[in-house]
């Protein structure tokens, strides 16, 4: 990121210099709702496929992905092998080595085993906070990003446990509006990226190509790997149309 | 709390399946320097994850498409949007977005 962005950057986007752990707990807490709704739903569901409470928060501490982890107890339900379910959530999960080579570039020269723990606990969301905040003249940026996993992964453990063990008695979680706390996060966090970045244009464009591009993938293609395709394709766009500004 | 014997090699195989690509860019692509166009590539990256991940959970239901004329999503989105562009606060969008939802769900 060039210097001109960065010192347009209000105090709501710059942490303090010595901000760490609990910076990143505290900015893990607009993504909680949306996920705790989710991870319910997720817990119910399980419930539902004939998983046990104890399988389903296993598979919250270890797998710790949403739509895989519906997609599991979706195959479950149909009788699904085990090998089919693994390679499933393999071609599920594929886009996390994006995500993760996206934000490589903030953790250079970090110890190997700093990156596992960091690399292990990255979602979608986690993803989308970082790259708003990240940048790689702050110190303490490791253990920001600890705060940040460790908060959205006890959310979640807590959130399906609680759908295991209370969805029985709980009618619909989708009422009171939570249904749209996830859009609704992903709409903050894709403005936020935008306003964050200055070159506006160039990011309109990619995120209509990403919109269009998952539309038409979607009516050929499962919804996992439309979002995957979309993915690939819009920053294809972007780089090309980036190349041809410069030239 | 039963668990059965198939579940461990399942748990295994998935988490193990997931962990790969989440670890293996940030543990190799630490240790190189990676070409300028795949920077460049890498760059557009959050951008097109958030969009595409937002058109999946406005314009989509497990594997179907919502119907555009029963869309409540597509409403939500309009204040939720105007919310995000002015505080610029994660947290207001959500609670916008969760507020917005609501009163459609009360009156529509």
């Amino acid at each position: 990121m060039d210097t001109a962005a960065r010192s347009s950057l209000t105090e709501l986007d710059q942490p303090a210099a010595g901000a760490g752990f609990w910076q990143g707990v505290k900015d893990c807490v607009p993504t909680l709702l949306g996920y705790l709704s989710i991870g319910f739903a997720c817990g119910v569901v399980g419930k539902t496929a004939g998983l046990s409470t104890a399988e389903i928060v296993l598979l919250s501490i270890f797998l710790y992905a949403g739509s895989a982890q519906f997609i599991v107890a979706g195959m479950i339900a149909a009788g699904g092998t085990v090998y089919s379910i693994i390679v499933t959530v393999l071609f599920v999960n594929i886009r996390h080595l994006l995500l993760s080579a996206a934000i490589s570039p903030y953790f250079r020269g970090f110890p190997w085993w700093k990156n596992v723990l960091i690399g292990s606990q990255l979602t979608d969301e986690t993803f989308g906070v970082a790259v708003n905040r990240l940048s790689t003249d702050w110190k303490h940026r490791d253990k920001w990003m600890f705060g940040l996993n460790i908060t959205a992964h006890i959310n979640w453990i807590a959130a399906t446990f609680a759908g295991a063990y209370f969805g029985a008695w709980i009618p619909d979680p989708d009422r009171y509006g939570l249904s749209f706390a996830l859009p609704a996060m992903f709409i903050g966090l894709l403005v936020l990226q935008m306003a964050h970045r200055q070159q506006i244009r160039t990011d309109l464009a990619v995120a209509g190509a990403a919109v269009v591009l998952f539309l038409l993938a979607f009516t050929v293609m499962s919804v996992n790997l439309a979002v995957l395709t979309a993915i690939m394709g819009a920053a294809c766009i972007g780089m090309v149309i980036e190349h041809g500004n410069q030239s | 709390m039963e668990i059965r014997a198939e579940f461990w090699l399942l748990l295994l195989g998935v988490s193990l399946v997931t962990l790969l690509p989440r670890v293996l860019p940030l543990v190799t692509l630490n240790r190189m320097q990676m070409p300028e166009w795949m920077l460049r590539f890498l760059r557009h990256i959050p951008v097109a994850v958030m969009a595409a991940l937002l058109a999946q959970s406005l314009l989509t239901e497990g594997e179907e498409l919502i119907p555009l004329s029963v869309n409540t999503n597509l409403i939500a989105f309009v204040p939720t949007a105007a919310v995000a562009f002015f505080t610029r606060s994660l947290l207001a969008t959500v609670i916008a977005g969760i507020g917005s939802m609501l009163v459609i769900q009360l009156f529509l």
